[in-house]
């Protein structure tokens, strides 16, 4: 294991206490338990967006605190989910009043722990609904697994869903945009390497020089299909045709009902795209990829989608949602209405993610 | 002869001991079909419970067992952080204000758990998880009851219907957690949750032996 770093277990610990200093006018650290808050929380008035899940995949969730995205964000030990405790005091230290949304991506260990959270914040008085991000198309069937995966579309909630709170959504409403989002965006991830969780100091998976894996997890969670290396444009095309000829994804969550006071299950639909949808492209680095490849899937997802009849109303191209130093890439289409655009396009200023602010 | 409290530490002694020493086997098992790090994850969260052992001193078993739930809560992470943590504390409930107690009392402590884990998981026996070694493990031991045996005998048959559950998780097709996305390449690999749930049983055995000895 080659890393840049001092002793493994402290990875984490030293990764906060350098954000800490190096954007004070944006963000917090808490240590004990550990999670990064907007330096301007709680605000007021505003439904407090948290998220959280194992650390791992900088920027998300930390970098994208601040105006216009999250109040805080629960860093868990690299791959491993945050515990309740510290998505409870998150809770307690930037509710501004007006309650709490939770988004969690579709893991077990988070789903588990963000639900022990809600139910600990609850009977402290707070307010909380969570949604659950799973937009991960390599994985078909949601009946004999843990479903689809959480992963880019989770970006693409946090900056939509923080910007609606931001112009004052309240809670309810703010959980069915993000529910929106969730159920309008697919993903689909490959990786040409695997990547070293620093406390394990050996590759989570092996991949031989010549090949690579199609629909690889943000965690190396096995894919579709481990096969020989293909050009960008032919591994961009089976990215892009997964998510696009993706037919109807049905799954049940766990979500809490307000009025009857307890979790219920959900049945949730995801609608296939079709000719005509508006979509955002988001073009996303695991980690090691290098910038320059990125335009080069761009350039032939922007083909693709042409052909087939998607317009790419905005994009998102860079390493946002990584997997430590794994290269490969992965691709998010969200399809957007009105509602969603303009709230894209709504100013944000996190350490990852900024314009118009 | 009662279970006294003092048994009830020296367990989540000796099992912090076992974890330990398990810590690369667990984790060598979950880089197969998980994340790799359950054994470094058990460890972290039974290191916080012998930290907190100073404040066990003079406590009932109930209490000592939610707080060490506690400690893996808010320690451990991942799915065995809420499973292993409910399971304490579930337990703990069930044997709340008790200094000394019998069999029966901890087969109902044990149940409570395993429906605690049930419940937070959402899962069910067959399905490639700890629960396969702690469903028949609690059904021995209820069998061994029903038939007047003492806790090291009932224990006896816990731990090894444990042990028979942990490996028959080994051509099983998982079906939650991570290890769920490998599909049929699951088969073959023994679940590391079985794993360290079979290591807890096994750790009550030796405790409950030393008392007899």
């Amino acid at each position: 294991m080659k890393k840049l770093i001092n002793k493994p277990e402290d990875v984490v610990k030293e990764e906060l206490e350098g954000l800490a200093l190096a954007y004070p006018e944006l963000i917090k650290v808490h240590f004990d338990p550990n999670f990064i808050y907007r330096a301007d929380a709680p605000v007021q008035g505003k439904v407090a967006v948290i998220s959280g899940g194992g650390s791992g995949h900088e920027p998300m969730h930390g970098g994208f605190v601040g105006m216009g995205m999250l109040d805080a964000a629960c860093p868990g030990q690299v791959f491993t989910s945050p515990t309740p405790d510290q998505m409870l005091e998150a809770a307690k230290t930037v509710h501004g009043g007006a309650g709490v949304l939770y988004i969690v991506k579709n893991y077990s260990g988070d789903i588990m722990n963000f639900e022990m959270a809600a139910d600990m914040a609850r009977a402290e008085g707070i307010r909380v609904l969570s949604v659950i991000i799973d937009d991960d198309v390599a994985v078909k069937d949601s009946l004999y697994t843990q479903g689809r995966r959480g992963v880019g579309t989770t970006v693409l909630a946090e900056k939509i869903v923080g910007a609606a709170a931001e112009k004052g959504y309240d809670l309810k409403r703010l959980a069915a945009l993000c529910t929106k989002v969730n159920l309008n965006g697919r993903s689909m991830g490959m990786a040409l390497t695997p990547c070293t969780v620093p406390m394990a100091g050996k590759p989570t998976f092996q991949l031989a020089e010549d090949e690579m894996e199609i629909g690889i997890g943000i965690h190396g969670e096995p894919g579709r299909e481990r096969m020989k290396l293909k050009t960008a444009d032919e591994i961009t095309e089976m990215l892009a045709l997964s998510i696009i000829e993706d037919p109807a994804y049905h799954r049940t969550h766990r979500v809490f009902d307000e009025d009857k006071g307890e979790w219920v299950d959900v049945e949730l639909e995801s609608t296939p795209f079709k000719p005509g949808d508006a979509v955002l492209a988001f073009v996303n680095s695991m980690g090691g990829t290098p910038l320059i490849e990125l335009p080069i899937v761009y350039r032939k997802l922007h083909e693709i989608c042409n052909k087939k009849g998607l317009k790419i109303v905005r994009n998102l191209i860079g390493p946002y949602i990584t997997s430590l130093e794994m290269q490969g890439c992965s691709i998010t289409l969200l399809r957007m209405d009105e509602e969603m655009i303009e709230l894209w396009d709504a100013p944000v200023r996190t350490p990852g993610l900024r314009w118009k602010a | 002869m009662p279970i006294t409290t003092e048994k009830v530490k020296e367990f989540l002694q000796r099992a912090a001991e076992v974890l330990k020493e398990n810590k690369e086997y667990l984790t060598e098992l979950d880089s197969a079909i998980g994340d790799a790090d359950h054994g470094i994850n058990m460890d972290r969260g039974f290191q916080a419970i012998m930290a907190k052992f100073p404040t066990f001193e003079g406590k009932d078993a109930g209490t000592i067992l939610k707080s060490a739930g506690m400690a893996l809560v808010s320690t451990v992470g991942g799915a065995g952080g809420p499973l292993y943590g409910t399971a304490f504390m579930q337990a703990g409930i069930a044997l709340q204000g008790k200094y000394e107690f019998t069999l029966e009392d901890l087969v109902k402590a044990l149940e409570a758990a395993l429906k605690g884990i049930m419940n937070i998981g959402k899962s069910k026996p067959g399905e490639k998880t700890m629960i396969d070694a702690i469903s028949p493990a609690i059904e021995a031991m209820r069998k061994a009851l029903a038939n007047g045996s003492d806790p090291v005998r009932a224990l006896e048959e816990a731990t090894q219907a444990a042990e028979e559950g942990m490996k028959a998780t080994i051509p099983m097709i998982a079906q939650k957690g991570r290890a769920s996305y490998l599909g049929e390449r699951s088969i073959g690999h023994q679940d590391p949750g079985a794993t360290s749930s079979y290591l807890l049983f096994r750790t009550m055995l030796e405790v409950a032996k030393e008392q007899q000895g």
